[in-house]
This record gives structure tokens, C-alpha cells and sequence, in this order.
């Protein structure tokens, strides 16, 4: 039960002056996927019946692992931006908001850093 | 969490059926959301048969004919009865729409009327529009100007006016606002289609000087980037208006004055 007018619940706590940077770097990173996304898709498809040394030869180029890498980041960084978006659409009990946008920005995070430690670990050839 | 079904006292029942006059030929049935504060009754869907031979052609032509001559107790809100006043907005098979130009033959089969979705219920189809109107005036829809006001009218050039075509029509019913999910999941935080069409006018408005605060004002993960471009607000405005690209258009402002 709240007696406070409909204006003063409207304008609540004021504008977050935020908002953009989100909006931009969504797209940002969708331009980016779209040749990532074609690269990686074909070098999987590429490698996909090779062996072992096959592999380690062709991650071993410079482009292949830093196009790898730069993917991975664009993808997860894409992901965390929509699924912070459905969270923060669906989600709203204040301590299960707060926990699940704290677990997308890590397990964004994670993924991210383990994928592109792989890509160097393989074009180290170790 | 966002609810995705009805509490229980919002469940709608069976109501009344009310048969048409005997030797009526075009009979067409409306089934009409009724509920009333007063009686502590879960919402009821009564079912009206009309003759069509013996009713004006718009689907608030009937509802006032049932008012009048079957039940005067069926509780809606009208008033131009030709699309300028926005008071009449309901759901009509389906689809929001202003009931005095939605025509009944434009709808194959029984005519459903709702009151406009997600919306507290006053009595039967007049919704609870209080947030609605604060967001509004949140919006602070009038010209702002600190330049001395000159001695006849505020002068615009042909382009600078052909730039609000499209806006100054919007007649505020709330039909696009009520039809967005983005809206009916943070209703209370996000503005909402109509409200941010009405903000895009007054940002485009040549003659207005506060273009900058009323995009700080703006510029907030809810109460405009929770637009997710889902369209259901041009799909629905009884006007033929689009205000998904009016937001497009603020969004591409924001992004503009960084």
C-alpha cells in the first residue's frame, strides 16, 4: 500500500543517465560476429575430420588463433549484453536479479578467458 | 518474477446471455468482459446478440445500443465516436483498437471486447490509465523555450514542421502502450511506445530549446532501452502511426551527442 501520486512513483529514483554505452556495444559486437561468426563456422567445418597434428599446425597461424580469440571475446561479450537485457525484463525479485546478472557477468567471463587460453595454449603447440 | 498467469479472482467466468429480438436476420454475437468492484465477483464474460440490420457499422455503435436497449449497466469509456479522442480503446478481436472505427464487419465471427490488456480494471472495459497519464507528465509534453517569446507566433520552416507528420496525430489511447510486452513486464519503470512517440515529438520540435535535458531525462535502461523493437505498437495503433521507429529515432539521438 503506497499513498505517493502516480507522478512521483513515475519518476522514482530519476533518469540512470545509462544506457547507451549498452545499446552501442550490442551492436558493436554484433557488426563484429558477422565476419567472426562466417570465419569461425568454416574453420570448424574445416577441421572438423582432421587429426590431432592437423589442428595444431592450423591454430598454430597467427590469423587463425587471433581471429579465434577475437570471436570468442565478440560472442560472450554479446551474450552477457542480451542475457543481462532478459534479466533485468523478467527477473524482478531484487536478490535473484542482482545474483543472476552477478552469474552471467562472471560465467561470461570464464567461458571467455578459458576459450581464448585454449586458442593461445594451441597456437603455443604445447 | 514476471507473472505469466491470472490470479485466481482474475479468472473470467460464463455470464449472461442475452438472445437477440426475435426475427432478427444478421445476428452477431459480442462477448463482453464484465466486472464490477462492488460485488466481490470474479471478472464474467457476457454474450449480447445483436441485429445488425437495426445497429450503426462500428463496434462502439453496438456497445452503445447494448447499453441502451439490453443493459444499462455495461461500463465504457467514449466519447468523439470518430477516432480523435482516444477514449474508447479496447481490445476488439484480439487487437487493440479504438471501438468507433474498428468496423463489426472487419471481424469474422463473435466480437471479443477486453478492456486494453495489463491494466488494473476500474469497472468492465475502463481501464486504470493513472501511471499512464504520470508518465506523461513525466515527459513534460510542452514547448520549452528561454529565448524571448516572440511578438506573434514561433516560426518553423516547411521541413522543420513535415518533421512532426506522423507524431501530432497520436491521440493517446494507450492501445500501443498496452499491447507491449516490454511494457506489461516493467509497466511501472519503462515509458512505454506512446509516451516515448510523444517524447520524440517535443525532441524534433524545431521551436523547443530543451532538446538536451529531455534526453538526459530519457536516458535510462528502463525507461527507454527496454524497447526491444518487438513492433507490436505500430502493428496495433488504430492511427497508422509507428511509434517503434520514433524510439528508433531517439535511440539514434542518444547515440548522436555522445
Amino acid at each position: 500500500m503506497s499513498l505517493r501520486t502516480p507522478l512521483g512513483r513515475v519518476r522514482g529514483l530519476g533518469s540512470a543517465k545509462d544506457g547507451v554505452g549498452h545499446w552501442w556495444l550490442q551492436r558493436v559486437t554484433a557488426v563484429a560476429l558477422v565476419p567472426l561468426a562466417v570465419i569461425l563456422v568454416g574453420m570448424m567445418l574445416h577441421l572438423a575430420r582432421a587429426d590431432h597434428a592437423t589442428v595444431l599446425a592450423y591454430m598454430g597461424h597467427t590469423y587463425v588463433a587471433t581471429f579465434t580469440a577475437l570471436g570468442l571475446i565478440a560472442a560472450f561479450w554479446h551474450l552477457k549484453l542480451g542475457i543481462q537485457v532478459v534479466v533485468e525484463d523478467y527477473v524482478h525479485t531484487e536478490r535473484l536479479k542482482v545474483a543472476a546478472l552477478l552469474a552471467n557477468t562472471f560465467g561470461c567471463i570464464v567461458f571467455a578467458g578459458l576459450g581464448v587460453v585454449a586458442v593461445l595454449t594451441l597456437a603455443a603447440g604445447v | 518474477m514476471a507473472e505469466f498467469s491470472l490470479p485466481a479472482n482474475s479468472r473470467v467466468g460464463k455470464g449472461k446471455f442475452h438472445p437477440a429480438p426475435a426475427g432478427a436476420k444478421r445476428v452477431k454475437r459480442f462477448n463482453i468482459y464484465r466486472w464490477n468492484p462492488d460485488d466481490g465477483q470474479n471478472p464474467r464474460l457476457d454474450t449480447f446478440e445483436v441485429d445488425l440490420d437495426d445497429c450503426s457499422p462500428m463496434v462502439l455503435d453496438a456497445l452503445i445500443k447494448i447499453k441502451n436497449e439490453v443493459d444499462a449497466s455495461v461500463t465504457f469509456r467514449r466519447s468523439c465516436r470518430e477516432g480523435v479522442c482516444g477514449s474508447c480503446a479496447m481490445n476488439v478481436d484480439g487487437t487493440n483498437t479504438l471501438a468507433c472505427i474498428k468496423a463489426i464487419d472487419d471481424v469474422g465471427g463473435d466480437v471479443n471486447v477486453y478492456p486494453l490488456p495489463h491494466l488494473p480494471v476500474v469497472k468492465d472495459l475502463v481501464p486504470d490509465l493513472s501511471t499512464f497519464y504520470a508518465q506523461y507528465a513525466a515527459i513534460e509534453p510542452w514547448l520549452q523555450s528561454e529565448s524571448a517569446a516572440p511578438a506573434k507566433e514561433r516560426l518553423q520552416s516547411r521541413e522543420e514542421r513535415a518533421k512532426l507528420d506522423g507524431l501530432y496525430e497520436c491521440v493517446m489511447c494507450a492501445c500501443c502502450s498496452t499491447a507491449c510486452p516490454s511494457y506489461w513486464w516493467n509497466g511501472d519503470r519503462y515509458l512505454g511506445p506512446a509516451i516515448l512517440l510523444q517524447a520524440y515529438r517535443w525532441l524534433v520540435d524545431s521551436r523547443d530549446e530543451a532538446t538536451g535535458e529531455r534526453l538526459d531525462a530519457l536516458e535510462d535502461p528502463f525507461r527507454l532501452y527496454r524497447c526491444h523493437t518487438i513492433m507490436n505498437c505500430a502493428k496495433t495503433c488504430p492511427k497508422h502511426l509507428n511509434p517503434a521507429k520514433a524510439i528508433a529515432e531517439i535511440k539514434k539521438m542518444m547515440v548522436e551527442r555522445r
